[in-house]
């Protein structure tokens, strides 16, 4: 590893002398760093990349096709499937795309449970990002520690909605259920442990010559480029651009949490590095201020022919099982009209585009997913990079392909 | 609300009257109907005039086979100065689906267009390079219209 020290000197001396033939390398799809099936035709010039061009669709389901033949209420199974490190994020623009949509306001105990689990979903995602990342790179320890912390997230989702990877917990016009009883307890011992692991991974890496070595000035792209590029979330923060979509265009509530967005502006595989692993912080900073907001309530909106009725309704009330009963079996219509709605997902601006036309089923439903944008940027980034800081790019750009390929 | 996104609307027509030929103002959000000639001329004015630096989306829904115009392209711009946001919409015939490309004005264009052609068969004129993204290279049909079956016509096999 002593001359990963050297490379730029390395780097600068195949530059100055060209090999006098190209050649052309497939990486992936089974590649182990590209996270999932993605496929690169990398053009090369011996160890230097010339260009790097994404092929993507290996896993391609055909979701937003099947959303048009799902009632409204079953096309949120379907977004846990699309970016699976993230599906509280998804679930929250697929519902909030309803519930816009519906005109529904949803009470103040369902939002705040929101964002809670939408914070520690996104500090779960981070977590695998900064696992896989490492691995990638060489550092297999931090792929271990940065796992056992996410298990206590997901153990936490599962609590609450009975799910791992797969909660559909955000419902339209509220939450599915409650949380259990002893919940706020084991979130508490959670966000307890949690600096401290904080702690553990920065000692572990942030200060290491060799990961510096292999990150800084690594995979630029200037703050021009990323806009150009349509790059959001951490990647766009890290060139340099101050936009955070729960402080620039506030939804479930976040205007009222108090936070800092994290910028930094060299644009590099660093940067984007350094802006993840702040935002950790700043989420167990919102998830804290959540927990302690939390007060009794309802959790779903006064809107009978939308929300299921609870179960002990049911057996007192004829109308609520009614209910039950049309919703269940035959859905409920939405007034014809189009939204587009953003959210800040883990990985950027996650955006749903909603088109109803007045039936149970909607027309149209478009997923505007961060990573799909975001690898679109990677021959930019990887133009004149070793073969070996494409994986650290992939690494940094933090891609699910469930939700490039949909 | 929605009086900021309006000013954008007079902004245009002041430019040029026939450029926004349709303005909806629903759900808090702003949707301008621009013709198929001017969508490009109207992307640059409110790229470097307006401050939409970013195109934050752009999809493709279909209205289903009986009708015409057929195909709705959304424009979805952002701002990231003024972090206001526009939706632009350019509705296009089947028997004559053709958009002038916008990806020479917003690089993230091109994968944007790429996957509405691929499901919508939507031609983007003058795309770098117009392939298929996400559905196989020989795929037959485009997955997303209205009366592309579910299932497909047969079971898809990739040998």
């Amino acid at each position: 590893m002593g001359v990963v020290v050297d490379t730029p000197a390395i780097g600068s001396e195949v530059r100055d002398q060209p090999l006098e033939s190209e050649m052309t390398l497939s990486m992936g799809p089974q590649h182990p760093s590209t996270h999932g099936v993605l496929r690169l035709d990398l053009r090369l010039d011996g160890e230097l990349v010339i260009n790097a061009i994404p092929d993507i669709g290996y896993l391609h389901t055909g979701m937003e096709k099947l959303f048009e033949y799902k009632k409204y209420q079953q096309g949120i199974v379907i977004t846990d499937r699309m970016d699976y490190l993230n599906p509280l994020g998804n679930n929250l623009a697929y519902v909030m795309a309803a519930e816009k949509l519906l005109g529904i306001e949803i009470p103040e105990r369902a939002l705040t449970i929101r964002v809670l689990f939408c914070e520690l979903q996104r500090i779960a995602s981070h977590l695998v990002w900064l696992g896989t990342h490492c691995l990638d790179i060489g550092a297999m320890s931090v792929f271990f520690y940065c796992f056992r912390q996410r298990e206590k997230i997901l153990n936490l989702i599962e609590a609450a909605s009975g799910g791992r990877m797969t909660p559909s917990y955000f419902r339209i016009g509220g939450l599915m259920m409650d949380l259990p009883a002893g919940f706020e307890r084991r979130c508490k011992q959670f966000l307890d442990d949690f600096p401290e692991a904080l702690d553990t991974f920065d000692t572990l890496v942030t200060g290491n010559t060799l990961w510096q070595a292999r990150t800084k000035g690594i995979g630029l792209i200037s703050r021009e480029d990323a806009i150009d590029w349509g790059l959001t979330g951490p990647c766009l923060r890290g060139s340099g651009v101050d936009l955070d979509l729960r402080r620039d265009n506030p939804y479930a509530g976040y205007e009222t949490y108090d936070f800092n967005v994290c910028v930094e502006t060299d644009g590099d595989v660093w940067a984007r590095y350094l802006v993840r692993m702040r935002e950790m912080a700043e989420s167990w900073k919102i998830v804290r201020q959540a927990l302690e907001r939390l007060k009794p309530g309802p959790i779903k909106a006064d809107a009978p022919k939308v929300v299921l009725p609870d179960r002990d309704d049911m057996r007192k009330h004829m109308d609520s099982l009614i209910h039950h009963f049309l919703i269940v079996a035959e859905g409920f219509d939405i007034p014809a009209g189009e939204v587009y709605l953003p959210i800040e997902a883990s990985k950027g601006e996650l955006g749903c585009y909603m088109r109803a036309n007045g039936s149970a089923k909607p027309d149209r439903v478009h997923f505007r997913g961060p990573s799909f944008v975001n690898l679109q940027a990677l021959p930019v980034m990887s133009e004149g990079e070793m073969v070996a800081d494409v994986v650290a790019i992939i690494g940094s750009l933090d891609i699910v392909l469930g939700e490039i390929d949909r | 609300m929605t009086e900021k996104l309006h000013a954008y609307v007079d902004q245009i027509r002041a430019r040029n009257e026939a450029w926004a030929t349709n303005v909806v103002d629903a759900l808090g959000e702003v949707t301008i109907e621009v013709s198929r000639d001017s969508i490009y001329e109207v992307c640059q004015f409110l790229r470097d005039e307006a401050g939409f630096d970013m195109l934050a989306d752009l999809c493709g829904a279909d209205n289903g086979p009986e009708e015409d115009p057929r195909f709705v392209i959304n424009y979805h711009l952002l701002g990231t100065g003024h972090k206001d946001r526009l939706r632009l919409q350019v509705l296009v015939a089947e028997d004559d689906a053709h958009v002038p490309t916008v990806s020479s004005l917003w690089s993230t264009a091109n994968w944007h267009e790429r996957e509405t052609w691929d499901m919508f068969g939507v031609v983007f004129d003058g795309h770098p390079d117009l392939r298929r993204i996400l559905l196989p290279s020989d795929f037959d049909g485009h997955a997303l219209r209205k009366d592309y079956p579910l299932r497909g016509y047969e079971p898809y096999s990739l040998n």
